[in-house]
């Protein structure tokens, strides 16, 4: 029984896994590329949630701001292209340290705080920026950025073909699930995860607690900021909808119905929040009605997201 | 002549302030004695304009659209208080913001439903539509300076009930230590569903009162409670008063902001870089405000008693 504990998850990573690299070759059978678009935007939302959840789910940083991130790399993509400068290496280092940058700044204010104050901070340092995308009216404002070409890399990736675009998505996400294991599995997760669960002991212990906190934040901030120009890549337009509160809120949803302080939930609650998006979308105008109710059952009634809910099915309190 | 264009930038503060200050108070005692983060209290604000302004297109009536309004809040406020907020209590913060956020997409698309999606009209009641001289030669709108009116009449009654009566002393008594409350055989329940219905009626006043001034549409509250949530943050959460300092604080700094920046920038540089940087500075002005406050004082302001 123990020992199907540890192996469950790493089934569960690796079937979605699998089932996400095999995406494409599936969908290209029907010769139509809708499929594979929306796994890319999944994809996309997943490594937004996965970054989240570094700080949401290991460090107890209840960041309601997350979506904001996601705005500063895809304006960083924006901005630079619409100057006519289209290196995606030169792109996404702008997305890197500009959402560092931000990272930074909003985290050393908010993580002064804590509790509610914390993430009222966070929602209203994201609304900042959110206003602040739209009086750029150089930019577009409130009608957002078209981006005429997409991220160049010396002419070894075409962005512009959707299955190498889904692929260096899968390839990030890889890459992000793989940092996030030995991050978490560190001497600084460590730390981060015990300052979640008894600060004032990790303290006393002599670790200089915000500055842990502070990296924590500025990973995930720059985790999200690459999901952000990678969702620039895929829309070739940018607008300041894209860090409304709303969407700081559905990412963190996602890293709860997955399953949060797990690295496969958030990927997994991506997965089943857009899709049941797309569904609902389909079937009704008003199906934010139905996600929102859903959204409010799933929370009293469903604790610990799916993955807490397949522990359960195998018996035993959820570990997760 | 730009003194009087001061003075009524410096009303146009207050009133944004005052209209802030119904939708905090609210926010902050629901928070301060259940301990509850609640996001759809936006919601309820807006809730009030869409019934008011419905009620007041069908009757006519000013006063019926406004009893309709803020019966229709408490409605709706006691409603989700018994079926989702009660559940809620127990959880810690993070389920909370989540499970208000589904009420907050349900709402403002429940409003779709019942209203169609086109922003809803409201009128200013006509005795209310002219304009009253404030000082000699200085017309200021009757309905603004009525909402202000209203506001203050709203804080002080606010005051007296808590500072002054026997609910006031059981809510105070409930912030300070609600467990202790309920030992005492008081009715802890129902005291939250009647401090529930209140602060959803509060801010579906300052939704029908906020009708006729912006657009009563789907997603109205949004801004409104994030703009309340940075009130009670500066303020120092669960404190009135820290509420009330903080809203006209944040109404000011919002309104003079977006009025004087633009020309004040003017003076030190050219005018049409000023006219891009105002607007994009006076939008941020009031998070610049917080992030300043948290700064110095992390527990806002008038930081709450140990509890």
């Amino acid at each position: 029984m123990r020992r199907l504990r540890v192996l469950a998850p790493m089934l569960l990573t690796a079937m979605i896994l699998l089932g996400l690299a095999l995406v494409p070759p599936i969908a290209g059978l029907s010769g139509e590329n809708y499929t594979i678009d929306v796994f890319t935007r999944i994809m996309i939302f997943a490594i937004a949630a996965l970054s989240l959840d570094i700080i949401l789910g290991y460090g107890g940083m209840v960041s309601f701001g997350h979506a904001a991130y996601l705005g500063i790399g895809a304006y960083a993509v924006g901005i630079l292209a619409f100057y006519h400068i289209d290196n995606g290496f030169l792109q996404f280092a702008a997305a890197i340290l500009a959402s560092a940058a931000a990272a930074a700044f909003i985290g050393f204010v908010s993580l002064r705080t804590s509790g509610v104050y914390f993430i009222m901070i966070t929602l209203a340092f994201a609304q900042m920026i959110y206003l602040l995308s739209i009086s750029l009216s150089t930019f577009g404002g409130s009608n957002g950025l078209n981006i005429d070409v997409h991220s160049k890399f010396l002419g070894l990736l075409d962005l512009g073909n959707p299955t190498t675009l889904y692929y260096l998505v899968f390839g990030v996400l890889l890459l992000f699930l793989f940092l996030g294991h030995r991050l978490v599995n560190s001497r600084f997760g460590m730390v981060i995860r015990g300052a979640k669960s008894n600060p004032r002991r990790m303290a006393t212990i002599g670790f200089p607690l915000l500055r842990y906190q502070l990296a924590a934040f500025i990973i995930a901030g720059v985790m999200c900021g690459v999901a952000g120009a990678l969702l620039a890549n895929q829309e070739l337009f940018v607008a300041p909808a894209i860090m409304h509160w709303t969407r700081s809120g559905e990412i963190m949803m996602m890293v709860i119905l997955g399953g949060m302080g797990t690295l496969i939930g958030p990927v997994l609650g991506a997965i089943v929040f857009l899709l049941l998006e797309d569904v609902l979308s389909g079937v009704t105008e008003h199906w934010q009605a139905v996600m929102g109710l859903f959204l409010v059952l799933a929370v009293l009634f469903a604790r610990g997201g799916m993955l807490g809910f397949l522990y359960r099915l195998r018996g035993g309190r959820s570990g997760a | 002549m730009p003194y009087l264009l001061v003075l009524e930038e410096a009303l146009n503060g207050i009133e944004l302030g005052i209209m802030l200050f119904l939708m905090a108070a609210g926010l902050t005692l629901i928070f301060g004695i259940m301990n509850l983060i609640n996001l759809a209290h936006g919601s309820f604000y807006m809730v009030g304009a869409y019934v008011s302004a419905a009620t007041f297109a069908k009757t006519g009536s000013f006063f019926l659209a406004l009893a309709a309004g803020v019966a229709a809040g408490a409605v709706v406020g006691v409603f989700t208080e018994i079926v989702v907020f009660r559940t809620l209590y127990r959880r810690d913060h993070l389920d909370q913001v989540l499970a208000t956020f589904g009420l907050v997409l349900f709402f403002n698309e429940a409003v779709r439903i019942l209203w169609g999606p086109t922003a809803l009209y409201a009128t200013v009641p006509r005795f209310l539509s002219g304009q009253v001289d404030i000082l000699p030669g200085a017309p200021y709108p009757a309905y603004r300076l009525a909402i202000i009116v209203v506001g203050l009449l709203v804080a002080g009654l606010l005051y007296g009930l808590v500072a002054k009566t026997r609910i006031g002393m059981l809510i105070r008594a409930g912030a300070s230590n609600r467990v202790m409350v309920g030992a005492l055989g008081v009715n802890v329940r129902l005291l939250y569903t009647l401090l529930f219905a209140t602060g959803a009626a509060l801010a579906a006043l300052a939704g029908l009162m906020a009708g006729p001034i912006f657009t009563v549409d789907s997603g109205m509250g949004d801004s409104v409670m994030i703009q309340a949530f940075v009130v009670i943050v500066i303020g120092g959460i669960g404190s009135i008063r820290g509420a009330f300092v903080a809203a006209l604080l944040v109404g000011f700094v919002g309104t003079m902001g977006r009025a004087f920046l633009s020309p004040l920038l003017a003076t030190v540089m050219a005018p049409s870089a000023a006219d891009n940087a105002g607007p994009t500075l006076a939008s941020m002005a009031i998070y610049f405000l917080m992030a300043t406050v948290l700064f110095f004082r992390p527990q806002g302001l008038f930081p709450p008693q140990a509890r």
